[in-house]
């Protein structure tokens, strides 16, 4: 089996280390080698997050490099733009249409990009660019926002559904257990936006 | 059992079933979680130390005492820890004693990217350099067996992608090592001149053992490939190599000093190139070219920096970075830099020091950020603790200008890590010059450690809490003074008359960390876009809960990240920032009229 990058990014806050933490688990319960980094510390306090997770049959260095990203699911808007250098050609790019503005926004010259998916387009017509935390919401919790993105990954790798249920099993409190399984299936429904055509809010 | 483990975490793991007894740290990034994972063993005594040389020695003595024993700290905690370092190489060890420090190169979450390998040189320890969490945990298993044979220290270094990534790890069973009995040696523990003079042929003469022993140890070992390219590397650098250079040959280096020079000398004369690839400094590199071997290395690899395996690949490939591997969008794209949070209550300090104008000696925190726009209320931040220090000094030479108009800033894990000895310097040498400290009671960049100022111990049992009113004024500081930092008008009034005091003063801004204790101190505001002009005087307060709204400049309140702190309605001069619920007392409670 050939190496699998992905790669998920978003903002200090949103569950983007926890949603590359079940994936992880997922590749190891299915048998594979899996090697994941993140770097903790100043992301806590509202800065950009990126987690890297490999798998396959063996793997050597934590990080993907430039253009070999198979994934990426970008938990925000802007944090999507940022590791666009990682994708594939033509890898599949999962984006929240979502934006948290940053504080630099406020008091520099640097505007928060308007249009995303012409950007997207250079690199890959694979796009899933929806509003997942209004989706997430929808169900009762803006939490599950990252069960729903990892229901959205699921539709692409070939490990059988169980597995992730399961793993999502031994991450989530019973009493929301339920929830996160119905975001989880929330999110397997979720098809790629036809290139070129702007999804409606 | 396989599982999915953090460097750190399997750091911990190595040490339980080492059968560790004693464990001790002062949180910094990227080490943190290594005791924090060690304190769900019940087996070990885990502890966070005020700071790392008392982690150091609270871990010696448990050494001492007959147990093994881990202290943990970042690379710049070592540096504090090093005087123990230096002299404990010389006492040695009676149960096994391991120091881990992990590095930051890319400085991820520091203030240099110093390489703590030279530690290992200059204070003639064994150096072990785990490449993933495998290793992590049974090199340190092995760190403790190889501190027992030869009686001495042994230095664990991981770097922030070790410490940080997980990967698999097959675990084992804790195995159980009594403690070893005590014996008074007067001439091994008690370090003096005379017995100092004999230990050092001691330490010599186990270096040599200890270089012998890096061949054999299986530590450090060879993987013949394509005898064209031979690799000498360490640690992630291995990972990296491996990655793009599948095939060439390899002397993967476990244990990086003394290093094996038999081991090193056959690899050389086998393979037709030969490089290193290490990350930071030519530490390898220098000691290969001391043995006579010619040998490619920094010319090619950066010392500056992180690595990575585009970086690697252009080292090894010989090419520089292609174009074409940075396919950037045109678009300019704004930074999103940590802030400080939504209702933190550092805030209101910063703007009052902005506000008078203030010359500020900072530290090492959360509020180190109060230096970034648009606060930009800081003007120093060298080491943890040298703002008491600094503002001393700064204002002894030239009082005219610093004094009523300079501060030193510091939290209370920073004050106590190491700014307390400063002050009293400062009561000392009769100095003037207002200190404030940032009292949440807990270490919160790291991620909500307790401290000493907590009263809450690392496995959240109640202790005495250190009183840092009794202790300034102990130390001989007459004025000390509490305020409210959310209100901003007596924040900015006592720092103001502090400043004037013809002594010495501390002021404590006493306010939980509202992150940690996921406090709502009032209801969530809003703006009145009526009453509104857009002055963007509220934007320079720095809240990430208040955004630029539909109408322009004029802002508006994240309804989810707003904690009702209430410090942007008081910096507005038109009352155009109000609470949703008009009926709190917030308004009363920070002397407003409302």
């Amino acid at each position: 089996m050939a190496i699998t990058n992905v790669i998920f990014t978003g903002v200090g806050g949103q569950g983007v280390l926890l949603a590359s933490d079940v994936l992880a688990e997922i590749a190891l319960r299915h048998g594979l080698d899996v090697k994941k980094s993140e770097v903790h510390g100043m992301s806590q306090r509202g800065g950009s997050v990126i987690s890297q997770v490999r798998f396959g049959e063996k793997i050597y260095a934590p990080l993907v490099s430039l253009n070999q990203a198979d994934f990426i699911v970008a938990f925000e808007k802007l944090e999507a733009v940022r590791y666009l250098d990682y994708l594939k050609p033509n890898g599949v790019m999962i984006a929240n249409d979502y934006e948290i503005i940053p504080a630099t926004v406020e008091f520099g010259d640097v505007e928060y990009p308007k249009e995303i998916l012409p950007v997207f387009m250079k690199k890959t017509n694979r796009i899933i660019l929806e509003n997942i935390t209004k989706l997430a919401e929808g169900l009762g919790n803006p939490k599950v926002l990252n069960v729903i993105m990892l229901g959205i990954l699921s539709n692409y790798l070939e490990i059988p559904e169980p597995v992730w249920r399961g793993a999502i099993k031994t991450r989530v409190p019973d009493k929301f257990l339920e929830l996160n399984l119905k975001a989880f299936q929330a999110g397997r429904e979720i098809r790629e936006t036809a290139p070129g055509i702007v999804p409606q809010p | 059992m396989k599982v999915v483990l953090s460097g750190n975490e399997a750091v911990a793991r190595g040490f339980y079933e080492a059968g560790g007894r004693f464990a001790s740290a002062y949180p910094g990034t990227p080490s943190t979680e290594v005791l924090e994972a060690i304190a769900k063993f019940d087996e070990i005594i885990a502890q966070w130390a005020p700071n790392e040389k008392v982690a150091v020695e609270v871990a010696a003595g448990a050494s001492l005492g007959g147990a093994r024993a881990l202290a943990v700290m970042k690379h710049v905690g070592l540096n504090v820890a090093a005087d123990p370092l230096f002299s404990l190489s010389y006492m040695g060890v009676n149960g096994g004693f391991v120091i881990m420090t992990a590095d930051d190169p890319g400085m991820h979450s520091s203030q240099n990217e110093q390489d703590n390998r030279w530690y290992a040189k200059a204070a003639k320890l064994p150096l072990l350099e785990p490449s993933d969490s495998q290793e992590a945990r049974d090199f340190t298993i092995q760190a403790f067996e190889i501190s027992e044979s030869f009686d001495t220290p042994v230095l664990l270094r991981t770097t922030t992608r070790v410490s940080h990534s997980k990967s698999v790890v097959l675990t084992g069973e804790r195995i159980d090592v009594p403690l070893k009995p005590y014996r008074k040696e007067l001439t091994k523990n008690v370090l003096l001149p005379s017995t100092g003079r004999l230990r050092h042929p001691v330490v010599e003469n186990r270096l040599k053992k200890l270089r012998a022993f890096s061949t054999v140890s299986g530590l450090n070992w060879v993987d013949w490939g394509d005898r064209k390219i031979g690799i000498i590397t360490n640690g992630i650098a291995y990972q990296y190599a491996r990655e793009v250079m599948p095939g060439a040959s390899y002397l993967k280096l476990g244990m990086t000093y003394p290093l094996p020079e038999k081991l090193i000398k056959e690899f050389a004369e086998g393979v037709e190139t030969l490089y290193v690839i290490e990350e930071l400094d030519p530490f390898i590199e220098e000691q290969v070219r001391m043995l006579g071997i010619k040998v490619t290395g920094k010319e090619k690899v950066p010392g500056i920096g992180e690595l990575n395996p585009d970086i690697v690949s252009a080292a090894l490939l010989d090419r520089m970075l292609a174009e074409d591997d940075f396919q950037k969008s045109e678009l300019k794209l704004p930074e999103r830099s940590p802030v400080l949070c939504a209702g933190c209550s550092h805030r209101g300090v910063f703007w009052a020091l902005k506000k008078l104008r203030v010359t500020v000696m900072g530290d090492i925190g959360c509020y180190t950020l109060g230096a970034l726009p648009p606060l930009n209320a800081m003007d120093s931040c060298l080491n943890m603790g040298a703002s008491v220090g600094m503002a001393e000094g700064m204002v002894k030479v030239n009082p005219e200008k610093f004094q009523k108009k300079l501060v030193g800033i510091i939290g209370d894990s920073t004050f106590i890590h190491s700014g307390i000895t400063s002050l009293i310097d400062m009561v000392y040498n009769r100095g003037i010059t207002t200190v404030i400290i940032l009292d949440n009671r807990i270490t919160a960049m790291t991620g909500h450690q307790e401290n000493p100022a907590s009263g809450i111990t690392l496995q959240h049992e109640q202790t005495k809490p250190l009183d840092l009113t009794k202790l300034s004024e102990a130390i001989g500081i007459r004025r000390v003074r509490k305020i409210d930092p959310y209100n901003l008008k007596e924040t900015t009034a006592v720092i103001r008359e502090e400043m004037q005091s013809p002594e010495p003063s501390v002021i404590i801004a006493d306010a939980p960390c509202v992150l940690y204790e996921k406090l709502k101190l009032g209801p969530v505001y809003y703006v009145d876009q009526e009453k509104c002009v857009a002055c963007d005087l509220c934007y320079k307060i720095g809240c990430p809960a208040l955004v630029p709204g539909p109408n322009g400049r004029k802002p508006v309140i994240d309804p989810l990240s707003c904690i009702g702190c209430d410090q942007c309605a008081q910096v507005c001069n038109l009352d155009a920032i109000l609470p949703e619920d008009l009926t709190f007392d917030n308004l009363a409670r920070r002397g407003r009229s409302g």
